[in-house]
């Protein structure tokens, strides 16, 4: 992980240092790159990340995120089904009295959707075309 | 939603990086003789080893390539209108996107199945879905090109099938199955077996193609979607080729005869926006395989030299920012393809990005290869690039390239063990990051995202393709039913045979599979029958 590391090296304490983020790909969706891409960009940014791995069930993850004690969670789905799979990881840890930890989502999120996502109670959608830094700000932000 | 990059006032963006391609391949100011290999073999001729300038001497002269739009969504039913649709408007092969259950081996019923049903492609479980599919739809005159992997040898056992209730000789199909397990690990996902039994499955498929429908391609080695995933082009082609060379070597190892079943391997690419780069991989890609297979494997045949492929414009080149900028990077993309010498080509659709094309849309993607086809003339003589300094420099520093690469794989111990390991995937996500900063740095220039957007840009085009929202219902029940109607002891008697037959290793499953089809078992049945014996793959913790 030479390319990442090599990046750190500010005289700044990194904005995520000592959170816990867990990044997960619900359903089927096999595109990773992203959410492989935001697990790197937030390890950088000093966060201790735990990546699930393809093809899980929302309640596999919301189980790993209330085990693992996590700050955040990162939702990465690009096969349009996020609608459905979001609402029910948010719902999966409200019933686990968990409904704290802040839910983030990345992929191929259409204007709409979106704003309902917004409206839904997850704290940041995200998509391909936004810069690293701005993610990671964004997350740091919430998680301040 | 503003991005810090449309900061840069217009009037100060420069070229990013003038002096390289992306892959990294020096770029001179202008290229001159003493810049090009004096070995005119190299270059050549059209249709004759190594086959640098193309696979046929005529070029396009006999016939143009393929136009082939990837669709299919929801039920059988819509997407047959589609295809009958895409069909009547000129396009001259139908190309069939799966969902992702039908991808990874899950029945419509199965809980994971639930919220991705007919969503990025067609639900298929069984032969009685596949006969809706093509409705009307000769399969002896048509050639259908099935973009899956994991379900590949099931797929292709129910589309023979298909054919056979349709009454058209299997030994009149053409088309191809996607079938290329290795990338799935490194970058589409859709794996289900670990990598061993994967590939006795894509052999089997191989050698029972060849035999029973030889004008089928059983197999498309594709470098798209690693390319998608991050790696550059010479990248691809170099992951692309080693992954080539891991299945000859095991259809070789199942008795297969290299000379026979090299004639019917293809490929499939990314084409992406630097087309001088891109002409460049497909030339090297064209010379560097036939090489291979005369000298790794001592064939001196020339159709089983030649390296055919297919190829798709788009996917992560296209933006979501003012996405009708879009159409003209698939109108450049094409045009290096053609250039390149592709056998099929796929354009996106401007709205990809978004979400399924529309009619409209989806039909202004097909108008823009046909006008280059048919209207700017590229396509009249063969290699039209060949010969200019540039592109021939480019050409070999390209070809040399890719072979360090492979090699490199090749050191590690080949491309089964480097994605075994998770070796590869890692390779594609860290060049997919340094892309990625690439880009947001603004060392990699895209128009309306990365400069020369505005802040009053529409978030995405006007008309959407809208879902039909009783897909999934509609699967489900016809689901339902067909269990309830199909001959309970058929399908059982048909699965335990082909479970006999896995734990054979020498037995070819394909005929297993057929069979089950026919007695319409579904492809979640045929997945956890095998699945019981082979287990599935679990993804290497590399990150």
């Amino acid at each position: 992980m030479n390319a990442t590391s090599m990046q750190t090296g500010t005289r700044a304490a990194p904005p995520l240092a000592g959170k816990r983020i867990l990044i997960a790909k619900p359903g089927l969706d096999g595109h990773d790159i992203g959410a492989k891409i935001i697990a790197l960009a937030l390890r950088d940014a000093g966060a201790n990340v735990i990546y699930t791995g393809l093809r899980r069930s929302p309640a596999f993850i919301a189980r790993i995120a209330i085990d693992e004690d996590v700050d955040a969670v990162g939702l990465s789905i690009l096969s349009g089904s996020h609608n459905e799979l979001v609402r029910e990881v948010v719902g999966l840890l409200s019933g686990a009295g968990a409904a704290g930890i802040p839910v983030f989502v990345g992929g191929t999120i259409p204007a709409d959707d979106r704003s309902a996502l917004l409206a839904a109670g997850i704290r940041g959608v995200f998509t391909s075309e936004m810069p690293l830094a701005d993610v990671v700000d964004a997350i740091a932000k919430v998680l301040a | 939603m503003k991005t810090s990059a449309s900061e840069i006032p217009n009037d100060e963006v420069a070229i990013a990086r003038p002096d390289a391609t992306p892959s990294g391949l020096s770029v001179p100011v202008v290229a001159r003789p003493d810049d090009v290999r004096a070995d005119h073999d190299l270059i050549g001729e059209p249709g004759r080893f190594p086959f640098t300038r193309g696979i046929f001497p005529d070029g396009y002269r006999g016939r143009l390539w393929t136009m082939r739009q990837y669709s299919g969504f929801g039920t059988a039913e819509e997407s047959n209108e589609r295809y009958r649709f895409l069909l009547d408007q000129g396009q001259t092969g139908l190309s069939v996107a799966l969902d992702l259950p039908t991808q990874c081996g899950l029945d419509p019923v199965d809980p994971m199945a639930g919220p991705e049903i007919g969503k990025v492609g067609v639900s298929l479980s069984n032969l009685a879905e596949m006969e809706l599919l093509f409705d009307g739809i000769d399969l002896g005159r048509i050639s259908t090109s099935f973009t899956i992997n994991g379900t590949a040898a099931m797929i292709f056992a129910m589309y023979i099938a298909c054919a056979d209730k349709q009454g058209v000789p299997r030994e009149r199909l053409t088309g191809t199955i996607q079938n290329d397990i290795l990338k799935e690990y490194v970058a589409r996902g859709t794996w289900i077996f670990p990598v061993r039994p994967s590939m006795r499955l894509i052999a089997d498929s191989i050698l029972y193609s060849n035999d029973v429908a030889p004008r089928f391609n059983p197999i498309s080695i594709a470098g798209a979607h690693m390319r998608d995933a991050g790696c550059t082009a010479v990248e691809e082609m170099a992951y692309t080729l080693a992954n080539g060379l891991a299945y000859v070597d095991a259809v070789v190892e199942r008795g297969g005869d290299v000379a026979k079943f090299a004639r019917r391997l293809s490929f499939f690419f990314y084409v992406h926006m630097d087309l001088f780069e891109e002409v460049a991989k497909f030339r090297a890609g064209r010379r560097i395989w036939a090489r291979l297979i005369k000298d790794r494997y001592g064939v001196n045949d020339d159709k089983a030299q030649m390296f055919r492929f297919g190829v798709v414009c788009g996917g992560s080149s296209l933006t979501a920012s003012q996405p009708y900028n879009n159409l003209i990077r698939v109108a450049i993309e094409t045009c290096a393809a053609v250039m390149g010498g592709a056998q099929s080509i796929f354009t996106c659709a401007y709205d990809e990005a978004f979400q399924i094309p529309t009619e409209f849309s989806a039909e202004l993607a097909l108008r823009t290869q046909q006008i280059i086809g048919y209207e700017s003339g590229i396509a009249r003589s063969v290699d039209p690039l060949g010969g200019s300094y540039f592109t021939e420099s480019l050409t070999d520093r390209t070809e040399a390239r890719v072979l360090e690469i492979m090699a490199e794989i090749d050191a590690y111990g080949g491309s089964v063990k480097a994605i075994e390991d998770g070796w590869l995937q890692m390779r594609v996500a860290e060049r997919a990051l340094e892309r990625k900063r690439e880009t947001d740095n603004r060392e990699r220039l895209v128009v309306g995202q990365n400069c020369f957007s505005r802040d009053d840009q529409a978030a995405q085009p006007g008309e959407l393709f809208s879902m039909n929202a009783d897909a999934s219902r509609t699967v489900r029940e016809r689901y339902d039913r067909l269990r309830e109607t199909r001959n309970a002891g058929d399908v059982a008697a048909s699965l335990q045979r082909l479970g006999e037959a896995a734990e054979n290793a020498g037995q070819n499953l394909m005929p297993y599979l057929v069979d089950c089809c026919h007695a319409y078992a579904t492809i979640g049945e045929m997945v956890a029958c095998l699945k019981a014996q082979w287990g599935e793959f679990q993804e290497p913790a590399y990150l």
